[in-house]
């Protein structure tokens, strides 16, 4: 039996409010590729993060045993002089960049003030030969696709002498074939002695390459599979990820509620990335909702619900977007948030803070920015008066708590920041309502409070669309799902017919596309 | 705690008030004389004016026009030029001279907000091509003087209801009074009016607090002035233009968004708010206002002369800042910056009375300015 070259003990890591791991222990042997699997929110990138230092010694419970001694990193660099590296799903490449300088980016070559570009770029060509890139060093990040800048990404890992290479979600932005040359260098390096990690949704990929797979859920371990010795197969995996019961966690919709004609339908809608526009991020989508619905859009994070939604909600995502849109059955062109709202769309954020409240403004303004018509006359002058009592009204509807309304929303709980941002779309009034990620990040009480928000919605008539990557919350909620998984639409399914099994079955057995 | 936010909101009013107070002893005094009190306007009055201008470009998000001084320069220029050498009568001279600035800042506004470049970079190349070419427009020369006429428009005093009495004004008491009573009324019907809509009152001794703090200030300043020559016109210039933009930006949708987008432009944007409109209304807005500077600096100087206006952008940014506008953007206040230009006034006036080196007036100025950001990004931090 190999020695095991990572041990992490007994970890746990308390966030304010949220515990992210509850003794977790991590085992990897030297020379395996180790697969790290888990539901978005598991634990698994907290759990790198404090092996790899971000979250520095003494701010976690346990012990990390790393080649055969008790590390204590406080910061990302004592980690890699260790040879742990890990590769972000968001790559940190500056784009404005070569590769070489990339590579070497805060390890330069030569001395502090005289930097040997000769070595630099002989050593870069040294290491992207082992990744079998064939491109030249001086080449800028910005002309390679993320298939190549993924390789320079682990080009980079090599230079820094990399013993554990921890990979997060490595191929979630690459095609098949890309895919697949990467876990067949991977397992190239394998022969040669690195260690890996590799986080991973993609079953398909894990039982490809993984000599181990350790299962999270909700902060701990579940169970460790091994490869040849455990029976391996996709229902125990999924049933490990998402295998937590379900509660009476949701509140009954009333039984007069009513199912009408579809309010809005969207039909072979497309869009691209803003920046790299040669890349589908969403892709021939077609969705519907009626009126008094709620429907669910599940999938894993980068599934391309937000961008969807986004680029459906007056074109405020993408490029070169296209498809149908039909409101009450008429064909609308939105070009414009405004457009949008005018059309009673509205769509509440997952990003309250970045996309969806003016911190640094009160309750009152907040409440009142998509629809500020409604307190101000012809001219524009708006009654503060008014606005403030609006406010109020929305505070004591959605059970706010907050001082008052002149309360800047900086200073809110993440629970009331979201009702803020929930009233500041209802009082723009509309009939449809895009919710995405309504609940992210914010306590079980204001949860329950949020759901039944929307059960009012919907008995008046209204239709709310709930973009989740809670599976549970989608199943207890929704009254139809549909299922996103890399700018496909890859199902559609009652509630009522659906279990997390078959949801999360779905997403993870649609192939690469 | 309570005590402590309330404070902090009117840190840069008691700043302003211990200068004051400081300037008052080290001048003897001097600095309360009721002239001093009427060349504190005169000799400010394009700096209220420029910042309110600023104020709304900053609040964008801490955006700058390094601009303005240019504009008043080639404004000024272009209305010298007409008006003097010419004879192009001044009512055409005057709309031609503030359509100049209008235009000047749609070219600049539509630059910064639909073709997107960055504002400081815009406004530079806006800094030099309006100064140079005011240099052309002068052909290098100085032009004056101006007809007494449009002199009269700026520079001189609202009459004396009482002749007799020759060496008090007694106009700008009574203004001052009716001013008072048009505060007590208009308070005292915004609660009424609150009232029969069933909305709730803000505490009614705290409005008195700050209405009879107001007063005192009105009467106090209005007296002085009575004991000069009276109200100088310049006067209502800036108080009217400040009181539009002051309700501009504090009652007007217009103003919403202006905060909005600083405060956080993608929240706007999905808010259905078109924050490309709300950067071309900013800075279209500084340069019409520049055009209206530059009469009042013409009017000051009796000239137009290729140097107006040098570093006038540093003095309304300055302002600014001192009275509290975010260098993120998002927050500030006409008012605040009032403030602000008042006690940029106060130190120049203040240090010019003790004799104080200019050079060493620029070193304290300079250290106000960088110490009432400091305090903005450190208060903030201490939030977050």
């Amino acid at each position: 039996m190999a020695k095991n070259l990572l041990e992490m003990k007994h970890i746990t890591k308390i966030f304010p409010g949220v515990k992210a791991l509850d003794d977790v222990n991590f085992v990897v042997e030297q020379g395996e590729i180790h697969a790290l699997v888990g539901e978005n929110g598991a634990g698994k990138s907290t759990l790198m993060n404090v092996l790899s230092g971000i979250y520095p010694y003494g701010t976690y419970e346990g012990d990390i045993v790393y080649d055969g001694e008790v590390q204590k990193f406080t910061n990302i660099r004592d980690s890699e002089k260790k040879g742990i590296v890990i590769i972000h799903q968001e790559l940190a490449l500056i784009p404005e960049m070569t590769i070489a300088e990339n590579m070497f980016l805060g390890v330069e070559r030569g001395q502090k003030f005289n930097i040997d570009w000769d070595e630099t770029y002989a050593l870069a060509s040294k290491y992207l030969k082992q990744v079998g890139l064939k491109d030249s060093p001086h080449t800028m990040i910005k002309d390679i696709g993320t298939g190549k800048q993924q390789l320079v990404e682990i080009a980079k890992a090599l230079a820094k002498n990399a013993k554990l290479l921890i990979l997060d979600e490595p191929t979630s932005s690459l095609n098949e074939d890309d895919s697949k040359a990467l876990l067949d260098l991977l397992l190239s390096f394998k022969k040669q002695g690195l260690t890996s990690i590799i986080i991973s949704h993609k079953i398909s990929e894990i039982s490809y390459c993984a000599d181990t797979i350790t299962i999270l859920r909700d902060g701990a371990t579940i169970e460790s599979l091994t490869k040849g010795k455990d029976d391996i197969t996709d229902d125990r995996i999924i049933q490990g990820m998402v295998g937590r019961k379900m509660t009476d966690r949701f509140p009954k919709r009333p039984a007069d509620r009513r199912i009408g004609d579809v309010a809005l339908e969207v039909r072979g809608w497309t869009t691209h990335h803003p920046v790299y526009t040669e890349k589908k991020v969403v892709d021939n989508v077609s969705f519907n909702v009626r009126k008094g619905e709620v429907v669910g859009i599940a999938g894993l994070m980068g599934a391309g619900r937000t961008e969807l939604m986004m680029s459906v909600f007056g074109h405020s995502y993408g490029a070169n977007t296209t498809g149908e849109l039909y409101i009450n059955g008429q064909k609308c062109v939105l070009n414009t948030p405004l457009e949008a709202i005018q059309h009673k769309l509205a769509y509440v954020t997952e990003d309250r803070k970045g996309n969806g409240l003016i911190l640094s403004n009160p309750i009152s303004v907040n409440t009142t920015l998509a629809n500020l018509s409604d307190v101000s006359n012809k001219f524009g002058v708006i009654d503060i008066d008014k606005e403030v009592n609006v406010a109020k009204e929305y505070v004591k509807k959605l059970k706010t708590k907050c001082p008052g309304v002149m309360q800047n929303v900086g200073n809110l709980s993440g629970g009331n920041q979201q009702k803020v941002l929930l009233a500041k779309w209802m009082f723009a009034n509309p009939d449809i309502l895009i919710l995405d990620e309504p609940t992210r990040g914010i306590d079980v009480g204001a949860k329950y409070e949020i759901y039944c928000i929307i059960n009012d919605l919907v008995s008046e008539g209204k239709s709310v669309i709930m973009v989740s990557s809670e599976l549970p919350e989608v199943l207890g909620m929704s009254d139809r799902i549909y299922i996103m998984n890399e700018g496909h639409m890859v199902g559609e399914v009652k509630a009522s017919e659906a279990t997390q099994e078959s949801i999360m079955g779905t997403i993870l057995h649609t192939k690469s596309y | 705690m309570k005590l402590k936010t309330e404070l902090s909101k009117y840190v840069m009013v008691i700043a302003t008030v211990l200068v004051i107070l400081f300037f008052t002893i080290a001048t003897g005094g001097k600095l309360l004389f009721a002239q001093n009190i009427n060349n504190l306007i005169a000799q400010n009055a394009y700096v209220f004016v420029l910042a309110t201008g600023m104020l709304l470009c900053i609040l964008t998000g801490g955006n700058i026009d390094l601009s303005v001084g240019s504009i008043v320069c080639l404004v000024g220029a272009i209305g010298a030029t007409m008006m003097v050498q010419n004879n192009v009568p001044m009512g055409i001279s005057i709309v031609v001279m503030l359509l100049s600035g209008l235009l000047i800042g749609v070219w600049q506004g539509f630059l910064i907000a639909y073709i997107k470049v960055p504002p400081f970079i815009c406004t530079l190349a806006g800094m030099l091509t309006w100064r140079g070419l005011s240099n052309v427009v002068l052909q290098g020369l100085t032009i004056s003087p101006m007809p007494d006429k449009f002199l009269n428009m700026f520079n001189s005093y609202v009459g004396d209801i009482i002749p007799a009495t020759a060496n008090v004004n007694e106009t700008a008491t009574v203004v001052g009074i009716v001013i008072c009573l048009f505060i007590i009324l208009y308070k005292l019907k915004a609660r009424a009016d609150r009232t029969k809509k069933g909305y709730e009152n803000p505490a009614l001794r705290d409005e008195v607090i700050t209405d009879v703090i107001l007063i005192a200030v009105i009467m106090f300043f209005m007296i002085k002035l009575s004991l000069y020559k009276g109200i100088p016109v310049i006067l209502i210039w800036v108080a009217v233009i400040v009181a539009i933009y002051g309700y501009i930006t504090s009652k007007t949708t217009i103003g919403r968004h202006l905060y909005a987008v600083g405060g956080n432009q993608k929240a706007t944007r999905l808010s259905g708010i078109d924050t490309k409109k709300v950067f071309f209304f900013a800075y279209a807005n500084v340069a019409f206002l520049s055009g209206v500077t530059a009469m009042i600096v013409m009017a000051r100087l009796n000239s137009a002369n290729p140097t107006a206006g040098t570093n006038y952008e540093m003095d309304a940014i300055g302002s600014c800042f001192i009275g509290g506008a975010s260098a993120y953007g998002g927050s500030g206040s006409v008012g605040g910056v009032m403030i602000g230009a008042i006690l940029m006034g106060v130190l120049n006036l203040g240090m010019s009375i003790m004799g104080v080196d200019a050079n060493w007036q620029k070193v304290v100025k300079g250290g106000v300015l960088l110490a009432a950001v400091v305090f903005d990004v450190v208060s903030k931090k201490k939030q977050d």
